[in-house]
């Protein structure tokens, strides 16, 4: 298939673009998209999320470095997750005059994600390696999609 | 300590790289000064240990690292976006780079930066004739 040149899609796509570079350098209406995990920005919602989904399960990677995995807490109730936990400070004992840059955070967390559709909590797996928290969140039977036969005739 | 105004190495430059990949994430770092140097903790989510790189050329440390996404599929509702990280710090002259030390903890890289040994005046002998 040829395609003729149209310069309205043209500039429909040059306009796409400027909207693109602007979005990436206005921190304040999209945050979290380059300087992904900034402290001051990420305070309010922490830990960032990615969230995925198939047939059958529901997939989360929460952005998490440096946490103490004996704190972590994942509980999930029909189609809430819940996450929490504890990023420790690494050097407890350093005086304030010995640091000449602070930009990383610590303490304690707690986010809750409203999901797609409910899960299944028994079958919850969650996974902790390099920084990244990864769930496998199974879907509730009746949440499943149903495949439908179609008939020809 | 500051942060390097320089460029990208020139390195990365002459590879041919789609503007895509030359953007990085700058991790954020811890700096700070313990009895035998100076320490430099920085968040890098997503990077294993072999995928860190840490060196130090002409008094200039660089911190690189490859991050990957764990996730199988692509995802309907995104927050962050895992890229490569990159950070350079002038460090001091005082540092003893032979010593350097880095290590990777669920995606924390701490590295350690050991002072070096203070040079003592060397006392001479003035020989009166």
């Amino acid at each position: 298939m040829t395609r003729t040149w149209d310069p309205i899609r043209e500039l429909d796509a040059l306009r796409r673009q400027v909207e693109q570079i602007f979005d990436e350098h206005n921190t304040w209406s999209k945050p979290f998209t380059r300087f992904s995990f900034l402290p001051g920005l990420s305070a309010r919602s922490y830990p960032l999320i990615n969230l995925a989904e198939d047939k059958n399960n529901i997939y989360i990677e929460a952005l998490a470095p440096g946490l103490n995995a004996d704190t972590l807490e994942v509980t999930v109730l029909d189609d809430v997750l819940r996450l929490s936990g504890e990023k420790p400070s690494i050097s407890e004992d350093v005086k304030p005059e010995a640091y000449h840059r602070n930009e990383r955070s610590a303490g304690r967390f707690v986010r809750s994600i409203a999901l797609p559709t409910p899960v299944n909590s028994d079958g919850v797996k969650a996974h902790y390696h390099d920084g990244l928290l990864n769930l496998t969140l199974p879907k509730a039977e009746e949440a499943k999609p149903k495949q439908i036969e179609v008939k020809v005739g | 300590m500051k942060e390097s105004t320089v460029p990208m190495k020139q390195e990365e430059r002459q590879v041919a790289e789609t503007r895509e990949e030359t953007r990085t994430l700058i991790p954020p770092v811890d700096i700070f000064e313990t009895e035998a140097g100076l320490a430099v903790v920085a968040d890098m989510p997503g990077v294993a240990k072999e995928q860190v790189e840490v060196h130090v050329e002409n008094d200039l440390l660089t911190l690189k690292g490859s991050s990957k996404t764990h996730m199988e599929t692509e995802p309907l509702h995104r927050e962050y976006e895992l890229r490569n990280y990159f950070r350079q710090f002038q460090l001091s002259d005082s540092v003893d780079q032979e010593k350097i030390k880095a290590e990777m903890r669920n995606g924390v890289l701490i590295i350690r930066l050991p002072k070096k040994e203070a040079k003592k005046p060397k006392q001479i002998a003035v020989e009166v004739a």
